[in-house]
């Protein structure tokens, strides 16, 4: 199977380093979602898998040999980095079939790539009349006339409306069923929480985290507990006692970290403390994402 | 030729092209027309060392001074659409070795250019002959001393300058730029060619409007003895300039 494997991968531009030692895998099998605040190099590091820009240093390769050294690139990689990147005055089958003639491809791979991005009834229309969702679809049909086991879309729901935006995170759900390596870039957590099995996460270039999607909510979702009783104020005493920090929550509720849900529903029943809601919270992905990047956002809001 | 094939479809898939291709021909023949019309008068009005001079085949051939910003319009287009577009990301994705790009944009450009700048020199000299023959003034025929030669060297000259607005849209990546550039190198340095200082003046004999222009005439000029050299000239400029392309889109980001 097909891996692209980043190493030590540098970009300057002049004094500014925009991608800075970065190395990790996109794994077959599974989306990874490459998450990072605006600026902070995704998009630069995904020209360089694809070779539209030179590493300063480090190497990066697709199935062990550099993208440049592929002998059909279409049929290892299908890459989506800006789907405004179609002439506007040719069709969208014509814009096709270059891209199918210039690897050899037979000509019905066009037609078979136009009914899976549902574009078929308009392949005869200029893609400059195409609204963005249109576009998108058309820049995935690109990406997908080799059949490639390797594929990367850069932002691919920016500026979609729902329906397209579940539409392209079905669609890359079932490229990662079929097998394939995807790569999706994104800066909204959210978004990677509904699509991706693992997050390469980056800030001003570097690299912040590498780790399964469960794994990363385990290591920074700081989990507390909710805990409703009768007798907060006692109950929060025996619960400092055994070493939990205890907050006030809403409705007099406890917020409790430091100590397991289970352990918690023990020092309960050893002080004989009736409970009426025992509940771990789960730390938002979007708070771990804010922690994770607090240190490498690019302009940071002061807070009002 | 997989590379090839994909530029042509390109090429030929845009509107634009023919529209180009179109008004080659329709400013082309209608520059012929106009001026061939009134050549008669010229020709009576004129001394006798003009018409010793007078050179029918290069006079209906003038228009190749319109047809070469047109054909470069069309080498310039080739490049500088894909980068205004975006679409030179997906083109290097499906192509990443850009020499060969490069090269396959070149032929096709050139190709196209070559084709269809031939017709015209061929269809402006059947055209500007009959009017003048209208006109009861001396004309050429193909089969004259150095008729053939101007003809087909049109051809070739406009194919020149096709590839080198080529390489103009590969260095300067913007369609003005690229256009204001070429519309410098053969219209304002010949106009102003009298201020430069002597050691250029070489350069000029195979310059664009200028030296290289001697393949459009048949009557010998003393200064220009053999056209084939001034175009031949012409050429490697266009090989340099080309070269110098090919570096540069080797190199830089896209």
């Amino acid at each position: 199977m097909t891996t692209i494997e980043v190493r030590g991968l540098t970009k300057r531009y002049g004094s500014d380093v925009v991608v800075d030692d970065l190395s990790f895998s996109v794994e077959p099998g599974q989306v990874t979602g490459f998450l990072g605040p605006n600026g902070a190099g995704k998009s630069t590091t995904m020209k360089m898998i694809i070779g539209l820009a030179a590493p300063t240093r480090g190497t990066v390769t697709v199935g062990g040999r550099r993208y440049q050294d592929l002998p059909v690139p279409l049929t290892e990689v299908g890459a989506l980095l800006d789907a405004s990147a179609v002439h506007g005055a040719r069709t969208a089958y014509d814009h096709l079939l270059a891209l199918a003639v210039s690897n050899g491809l037979p000509r019905r791979r066009v037609d078979e790539v136009l009914v899976r991005t549902g574009l078929e009834g308009v392949a005869g229309k200029r893609a400059g009349g195409f609204s963005l969702g249109m576009r998108q679809r058309l820049g995935i049909a690109a990406t997908l006339l080799g059949d490639p086991d390797v594929l990367i879309f850069d932002e691919p729901v920016n500026g979609l409306d729902p329906e397209g935006i579940r539409w392209i995170r079905d669609f890359m759900r079932s490229l990662a069923a079929e097998g394939r390596a995807v790569l999706v870039s994104s800066h909204l957590m959210s978004e990677m929480a509904q699509t991706a099995d693992h997050l390469v996460v980056i800030g001003r270039g570097r690299l912040i985290a590498d780790m399964g999607m469960a794994e990363l909510m385990h290591a920074n979702g700081e989990g507390t507990v909710l805990v409703r009783t009768g007798e907060p104020d006692s109950f929060a005493q025996h619960l400092t006692t055994a070493g939990a920090t205890v907050r006030d929550g809403l409705e007099g509720a406890l917020v409790v970290s430091g100590l397991s849900g289970a352990e918690i529903g023990k020092l309960a029943a050893y002080h004989g403390v009736a409970l009426s809601e025992l509940t771990p919270q789960r730390a938002s992905l979007e708070d771990a994402f804010m922690a994770l990047t607090r240190e490498s956002v690019e302009y940071q809001g002061a807070a009002i | 030729m997989n590379t090839l094939h994909a530029e042509w479809i390109k090429l030929r898939s845009l509107r634009s092209t023919w529209y180009t291709v179109a008004s080659l021909f329709v400013f082309g023949l209608g520059i012929t027309g106009l001026s061939m019309s009134g050549a008669g008068t010229e020709y009576w009005g004129g001394t006798d060392a003009d018409r010793a001079a007078w050179d029918p085949t290069s006079q209906s051939l003038k228009t190749f001074i319109v047809a070469q910003l047109i054909v470069g319009v069309l080498g310039i287009l080739v490049v500088t659409s894909e980068f205004a577009t975006g679409l030179m990301q997906t083109t290097l994705a499906a192509t990443p070795r850009r020499n060969r790009l490069l090269a396959a944009k070149a032929i096709v450009a050139t190709a196209v250019a070559a084709v269809a700048g031939q017709v015209l020199m061929f269809a402006a000299f059947f055209i500007g002959q009959a009017l003048l023959a209208g006109q009861d003034v001396p004309y050429a025929r193909l089969g004259d001393p150095g008729v053939l030669r101007a003809v087909v060297g049109g051809g070739l000259y406009l194919s020149a300058i096709a590839l080198l607005a080529v390489g103009l849209g590969a260095i300067l990546r913007a369609t003005a730029g690229a256009l204001a550039t070429l519309v410098g190198i053969v219209f304002l340095v010949p106009a102003l060619a009298g201020l430069f200082p002597d050691w250029m003046q070489g350069i000029f004999n195979f310059w664009p409007t200028l030296g290289a222009a001697a393949i459009f005439g048949t009557v010998p000029d003393e200064n220009f003895p053999h056209p084939w050299l001034n175009l031949g000239g012409l050429w490697l400029g266009v090989a340099a300039v080309l070269t110098a392309a090919f570096v540069v889109f080797r190199r830089r980001d896209i």
